[in-house]
């Protein structure tokens, strides 16, 4: 199943994908969060939560583009989603396929392992003692991911358990399903 | 490190930190010398990885993202400037800071890409033919579509770029119909000027035509110094 969406991702990058300069989209995600350490005065908790709501925003846009780029019907459980993200989601926007590991017993929560990530190519946080203890570098993703489920009815939460811009390791992306949203009528309608 | 005594002289003084630019805001900021103790690097680095510093320049020289991830960004940075500004002219402001830390690096990127054979630029056309081709094509693979001196103003060149990618999914409204979004470019073009001692303005203008609605031009306004400077050297 994987190896089928592994495809879908490739084949949606080389033909229908049109390409951009990685650097200039690196660099303009680096201004961004640069932008944002300088207006909050670094209250870097602030910037992640102001990353991960701009994130929030792209990914109420972006599962249309997703979706219209690679025509993925619907995924039949919690597990073959976070297959698409990793292998077709995050191939045709980023050109990554993170790992998919960690499953708890539920099969409602799972970690993405980031081996490399664009958006903080040749980044290193600032040395003021409190940037590699509060700021998660790449909070837009966790916002993006959880604005583009919300779009098609599940919720999530999404956040960073470890970076290596932080000294970790590795990038890793916890998700959880909090709920899925079945559509209510308003209320007074039958 | 204090610099009041250059603002007499007609040439920008070379600063070794090529960020710190007169007038300008800067994004990097200046090297502190502290008071405390320790000058070493209190940052924690990966183990098993090796820094940044030891990453080759090179590796993502070709490597390419969606054009999807760059709109979704930049529309996203517009909205954001959008909502701590009042009116066009300081957004296009903001917008031109962005373009401008991202010129910075990017013009270190490209002179050090060039290795030996990069040729300094001291003439004004030699720098806007650098920004046309080189800089132009390394970010949006193509060159810039024209290159034009002003008739009237000595100091005023203007580059023409037929359709600015930062603008293709970008849809301004009617009430800001100033607004052009290419500031951005313009900021990065005015941080490539700055990078290599010609300072300036750069403003972004539409100038639509039938066959090409969005046709952007660049007003690239030169400082005396510079223009003096080009006299002199004939």
């Amino acid at each position: 199943m994987s190896a089928t969406k592994a495809r879908v991702g490739e084949d949606a990058w080389k033909t229908r994908i049109d390409k951009v300069n990685a650097e200039l989209v690196t660099l303009t995600y680096g201004s961004i969060v640069a932008q944002l350490c300088r207006d909050f005065e670094g209250d870097y908790l602030e910037v992640n939560k102001q990353l991960e709501k701009m994130g929030y925003n792209i990914g109420l846009r972006l599962i249309e583009d997703f979706l219209a780029k690679t025509n993925m019907g619907k995924c039949a459980n919690f597990r073959e989603t976070a297959e698409t993200i990793a292998k077709v989601g995050f191939k045709v926007f980023l050109n990554i396929t993170p790992t998919v590991t960690n499953w708890t017993t539920d099969n409602k929560q799972f970690s993405l392992i980031f081996e490399e990530n664009p958006l903080a190519d040749f980044v290193e946080l600032p040395d003021d003692g409190r940037a590699q203890n509060e700021l998660w570098y790449s909070n837009m993703l966790c916002g993006v991911l959880r604005g583009a489920l919300e779009m098609v009815q599940m919720q999530v939460d999404a956040h960073f358990a470890s970076d290596i811009l932080r000294g970790n390791e590795v990038t890793e992306m916890r998700v959880t399903l909090v709920r899925i949203i079945d559509d209510e009528l308003p209320p007074g309608e039958d | 490190m204090q610099r009041g005594d250059s603002l007499s002289s007609p040439f920008v003084p070379f600063s070794p930190n090529p960020s710190i630019q007169q007038g300008t805001p800067t994004s990097t900021p200046p090297l502190k010398h502290t008071l405390s103790s320790s000058t070493s690097s209190n940052l924690r680095y990966s183990s098993s990885r090796k820094s940044i510093y030891d990453r080759h320049l090179n590796r993502s020289q070709r490597s390419e993202l969606s054009k999807a991830s760059f709109a979704f960004l930049f529309g996203e940075m517009v909205q954001y400037a959008q909502k701590r500004v009042n009116g066009i002219a300081d957004l296009e402001k903001k917008l031109n800071l962005h373009g401008y830390s991202i010129g910075q690096r990017l013009l270190e990127l490209l002179l050090w890409r060039e290795g030996r054979s990069a040729k300094r630029e001291t003439r004004i056309l030699g720098i806007l033919q650098f920004i046309t081709t080189t800089v132009y094509r390394s970010i949006f693979n193509k060159p810039a579509d024209g290159l034009e001196k002003s008739r009237d103003n000595e100091d005023e060149y203007m580059l023409i770029d037929n359709d600015p990618m930062v603008n293709s999914y970008i849809s301004v409204p009617k009430e800001m119909s100033q607004l052009n979004c290419a500031a951005f470019v313009a900021g990065i073009i005015e941080a490539v000027l700055d990078g290599c001692l010609f300072p300036g303005r750069v403003t972004a203008h539409s100038v639509p035509t039938e066959q090409l609605p969005a046709k952007t031009v660049f007003l690239i306004k030169f400082d005396e110094s510079v223009i003096e400077r080009e006299s002199v050297l004939g």
